[in-house]
C-alpha cells in the first residue's frame, strides 16, 4: 500500500512508535490532565510553564523549517526571524482590531492610530478582524515575500554565505521600516494589549492552554510533513544541490525550482509559527526583527543538530528552556552564556546534541555487544 | 554494450601506482547571467542545411566566439558531429576544448554564433544548463562528480531521465521500468554488489563509472567526455575504451583527450583545435600527418633548418 510504504520510508516502527509518545503526552495527556485536575495538584503544570511550552512549541516550529533549508538544502538564512514576524504582525493585527472599544481611548480603531489622530483604518488593515483572513494573510504575506526574495537571489546565483548576509541585511531592513510610525503597524511599541482571540479571553488559562495544544499539534504537522519532504525525491534532489549543484543542472533539474519551493514552504511554516506566537507572549513588536534574533533561531538548530528535523525541535526546547532560566536567575549572563553554547556545539558536536546521542547509543550499543 | 567484469587485475595493471589525479585548473566561465542571457532564437534551417550538407548531423556549432577579458578562447569555430559518431576532440591547452563544451551545456555564454541541435527548433545559446541537458546533451567532468552523500543507487535514481519537476518529486514513485533501468545500468558500469554503498566509498575509477552510469540513464543524444581516463590504472583505461566504443553507434559521443594512445585505441575521426578554431580534421593518421598539426605540437621549424 502506498501510504505504508510512504510511512515506512519516513521512520522506522520504533521511530513511529517514539513519535506517537512524543504526541500522546504533549498532545492529549497534558492538556487533559491540565483541564481535569485542580491547579496546585501535582497532575496540574503551572499556567506560566504551560504558556512557556507553548512558546518554545513555535520556537521549534521555525527550528525544524529553518533546518529544512540549512540541513538539507544548505541554504543557511539569517533573516527567517523575517517569515516569523511578518506571520505574528498578521496575527496581531487581527487581536488589535479584537479589542474594539475595550482600549485605553474606548475607540474603534486601535489606540496607537488615535494617539497618531488618525480618523480611519489605513487600507492594508481591512479585512483583518476576520480571524481566517489574518491566519491566511500569516501564511501567504511571509511565502510571498520569501518567493519574490528567493527568486531574484537564486536567479543571481547567489549562495553560501553571500546569501545569509543578504537575509540579515533583509531583516534590518524590515525592522528599520517596523520602526516608524508611518509604516501603520504601531511602531516602536508594535502591537498589545489584546483582549481576546475568537471570541476567547486570552488572559483565561483554559485559552492559553489551547493554543499550547494548537501549537504542539502544529510543531508535530509540521515535523511530519519536513519529514516526508527530505525523505521523498525532493530531498535527495535538495542534498544534491547542497552538495553538488552543477551536477545537478547537468543532470537536468534546475535548482533554482527545487530551492524556491523548499524556502518558500519554510517561510510559510515560520510565518505560522509566528502567528501562534503572538497570542500567547500578548506582543508583538519591532524587535523581533532584530538581526541578532534570526542568529540566535539558527542557533537553535546548529545546537540541536542541523540535518535531522528532531533535533533542530531539540535544540529549540534546550536553548530557550536555557535562557528562560537564564534571564530569571542571572539576566546579564545571558548572551555569554548562549555565545559558549554555540562555540561548544560547533568545535566538539558537529552533530549537535543529536549527534552525541546517536554517538553515545552507538557506544553503548558496542559495549553490550563486547560483553555477551 | 560491452558488459564490464568485475574489477580484476589484469597481468599489465601497475597495482602498486594509485591513479594520480591531475589538477583541475580553474577555466573562466562566463556565467550566462540572468540579465545578459540571449534569448533563443529560431534556427536558421537554410544555414543549418549549408552547414549539414548531405551529412547525417546530431549537432551543429556555428561560428562560435567567446573572450574572456580579450582572451579569444573561442574563434569563429564551426563544427558538425555526425550521429552515432565518436569524436575526439585534441589540442595542445588552451586550445578551448573546454570551452567548447562549456558552451554547447549552456555553462558559459558566446559573445557570437549559435548551437543548433537537429531536429530542436530553436538555437541553444541562451537555455539553461538544465533545458540543454533534458533534451539529451549530457556531460562528464574531468574529476568524477558524483553526489558523495548519497548511494550508488540513488545517484542513478537522480540521474535517470524523466520528469524533472518538482511536483513529480513530492509525490511521484520510481517506476518498475526505471528500477530495471537502473539495475541495468548497474550491471554495465559493475556496480552492482555496491549499489547500497555511498558514493564516497567508491574509488576513484568506481566514480568515474558510476558517473559514466550516470550519463547512462539520462539516455542522451550527444555525450559529451571530457578527460575520462585521467588517473586511471591501465586495466580501467581499457574498460573505459570498451565502454565508449559500445556507446558510439546509439549515441553520438565526443571525448576529449591528452593521451594519445587512448585516442588512438578509439577514435575514428579526430578534430584538432587550436587557438579557438579547427586546425584539422580527419583519421588520427592523417591529422598526425598534416604539417600544421605538427607545427602546433612540435613548435615552428626555423627558418634557417
Amino acid at each position: 500500500m502506498r501510504l505504508k510504504e510512504i510511512l515506512g520510508r519516513m521512520h522506522s516502527r520504533r521511530g513511529w512508535a517514539v513519535f506517537g509518545g512524543a504526541a500522546l503526552v504533549f498532545l492529549v495527556l497534558l492538556p487533559l490532565s491540565n483541564s481535569l485536575m485542580t491547579p496546585g495538584s501535582a497532575l496540574h503544570l503551572p499556567d506560566h510553564l504551560v504558556s512557556l511550552l507553548g512558546k518554545f512549541c513555535c520556537f521549534a516550529i521555525t527550528a525544524v523549517a529553518l533546518d529544512l533549508i540549512w540541513g538539507f538544502a544548505g541554504i543557511l538564512s539569517l533573516g527567517h526571524g523575517v517569515f516569523f514576524a511578518l506571520g505574528g504582525y498578521a496575527m496581531g493585527m487581527y487581536l488589535m482590531l479584537g479589542i474594539r472599544g475595550q482600549g485605553v481611548y474606548r475607540s474603534n480603531l486601535p489606540d496607537f492610530m488615535v494617539f497618531l489622530d488618525w480618523k480611519e483604518l489605513p487600507w492594508f488593515w481591512h479585512g483583518f478582524d476576520n480571524f481566517f483572513f489574518a491566519l491566511l494573510a500569516a501564511l501567504w504575506v511571509p511565502g510571498l515575500l520569501a518567493y519574490a526574495f528567493g527568486y531574484f537571489a537564486f536567479r543571481s546565483r547567489i549562495r553560501g554565505v553571500y546569501f545569509s548576509i543578504i537575509t540579515q541585511a533583509l531583516t534590518y531592513a524590515l525592522m528599520l521600516l517596523f520602526f516608524r510610525n508611518d509604516t501603520g503597524l504601531g511602531g516602536n511599541n508594535g502591537l498589545t494589549d489584546f483582549k481576546q482571540i475568537y471570541g476567547y479571553p486570552l488572559r483565561l488559562p483554559s485559552t492559553q492552554l489551547a493554543l499550547y495544544a494548537i501549537s504542539a499539534g502544529v510543531l508535530l504537522t509540521t515535523y511530519v510533513l519536513c519529514r516526508y519532504i527530505v525523505t521523498a525525491k525532493v530531498g535527495r534532489v535538495l542534498r544534491a544541490v547542497r552538495d553538488e549543484e552543477n551536477r545537478v543542472m547537468f543532470c537536468g533539474y534546475d535548482p533554482r525550482a527545487y530551492k524556491l519551493f523548499v524556502w518558500t514552504f519554510s517561510a510559510v511554516l515560520c510565518g505560522l509559527a509566528g502567528a501562534l506566537y503572538v497570542p500567547q507572549v500578548g506582543i508583538i513588536n519591532p524587535s523581533e526583527l532584530q538581526p541578532s534574533n534570526s542568529i540566535e533561531m539558527a542557533i537553535w538548530t546548529a545546537v540541536g543538530g542541523r540535518g535531522t528535523l528532531v533535533g533542530a525541535a531539540l535544540g529549540a526546547f534546550i536553548v530557550n528552556g536555557t535562557k528562560s532560566w537564564f534571564t530569571g536567575a542571572l539576566p546579564e549572563a545571558w548572551l555569554y552564556v548562549l555565545g559558549a553554547m554555540f562555540i561548544l556545539v560547533t568545535l566538539f558536536l558537529p552533530q549537535g546534541v543529536i549527534g552525541l546521542g546517536t554517538r553515545l547509543m552507538a557506544q553503548a550499543k558496542s559495549r553490550r555487544a563486547g560483553a555477551t | 554494450m560491452t558488459t564490464m567484469t568485475s574489477t580484476g587485475s589484469l597481468p599489465d595493471a601497475p597495482e602498486s601506482e594509485p591513479p594520480t589525479l591531475r589538477k583541475e585548473e580553474p577555466k573562466p566561465s562566463k556565467r550566462p547571467s540572468s540579465g545578459s542571457r540571449r534569448r533563443p532564437r529560431a534556427v536558421d534551417q537554410e544555414r543549418l542545411k549549408t552547414l549539414v550538407g548531405g551529412r547525417k548531423a546530431v549537432l551543429c556549432v556555428d561560428a562560435v566566439s567567446v573572450s574572456f577579458d580579450g582572451f579569444r578562447a573561442l574563434n569563429d569555430l564551426t563544427l558538425v558531429l555526425d550521429a552515432g559518431e565518436l569524436r575526439c576532440l585534441i589540442g595542445p591547452n588552451g586550445a578551448g576544448k573546454t570551452t567548447l563544451m562549456d558552451v554547447i551545456t549552456g555553462k558559459t555564454a558566446p559573445d557570437e554564433g549559435s548551437v543548433f541541435l537537429v531536429g530542436h527548433g530553436r538555437d541553444l545559446v541562451g537555455l539553461g544548463e538544465h533545458e540543454i541537458a533534458r533534451l539529451g546533451i549530457c556531460r562528464k567532468f574531468q574529476r568524477p562528480t558524483v553526489f558523495l552523500g548519497h548511494t550508488v543507487f540513488e545517484n542513478l535514481e537522480l540521474a535517470m531521465a524523466g520528469n524533472r519537476s518538482v511536483w513529480h518529486a513530492l509525490f511521484g514513485r520510481i517506476t518498475a521500468a526505471e528500477s530495471a533501468a537502473i539495475d541495468a545500468a548497474l550491471e554495465t558500469i559493475a556496480l552492482t554488489e555496491q549499489r547500497h554503498r555511498r558514493a564516497g566509498e567508491l574509488s576513484h575509477g568506481q566514480k568515474q563509472w558510476l558517473e559514466i552510469g550516470m550519463l547512462l540513464v539520462q539516455n542522451p543524444r550527444v555525450l559529451l567526455v571530457d578527460e575520462p581516463v585521467a588517473g586511471m590504472t591501465h586495466a580501467e583505461t581499457e574498460r573505459t575504451a570498451e565502454l565508449l566504443v559500445s556507446l558510439a553507434g546509439e549515441r553520438t559521443v565526443v571525448v576529449v583527450e591528452h593521451d594519445m594512445d587512448f585516442v588512438r585505441k578509439i577514435a575514428k575521426k579526430v578534430t584538432v583545435l587550436h587557438e579557438g578554431s579547427v586546425l584539422a580534421e580527419g583519421s588520427l593518421d592523417e591529422v598526425q600527418a598534416d604539417p600544421k598539426v605538427v607545427e602546433v605540437y612540435l613548435g615552428a621549424p626555423h627558418a634557417d633548418g
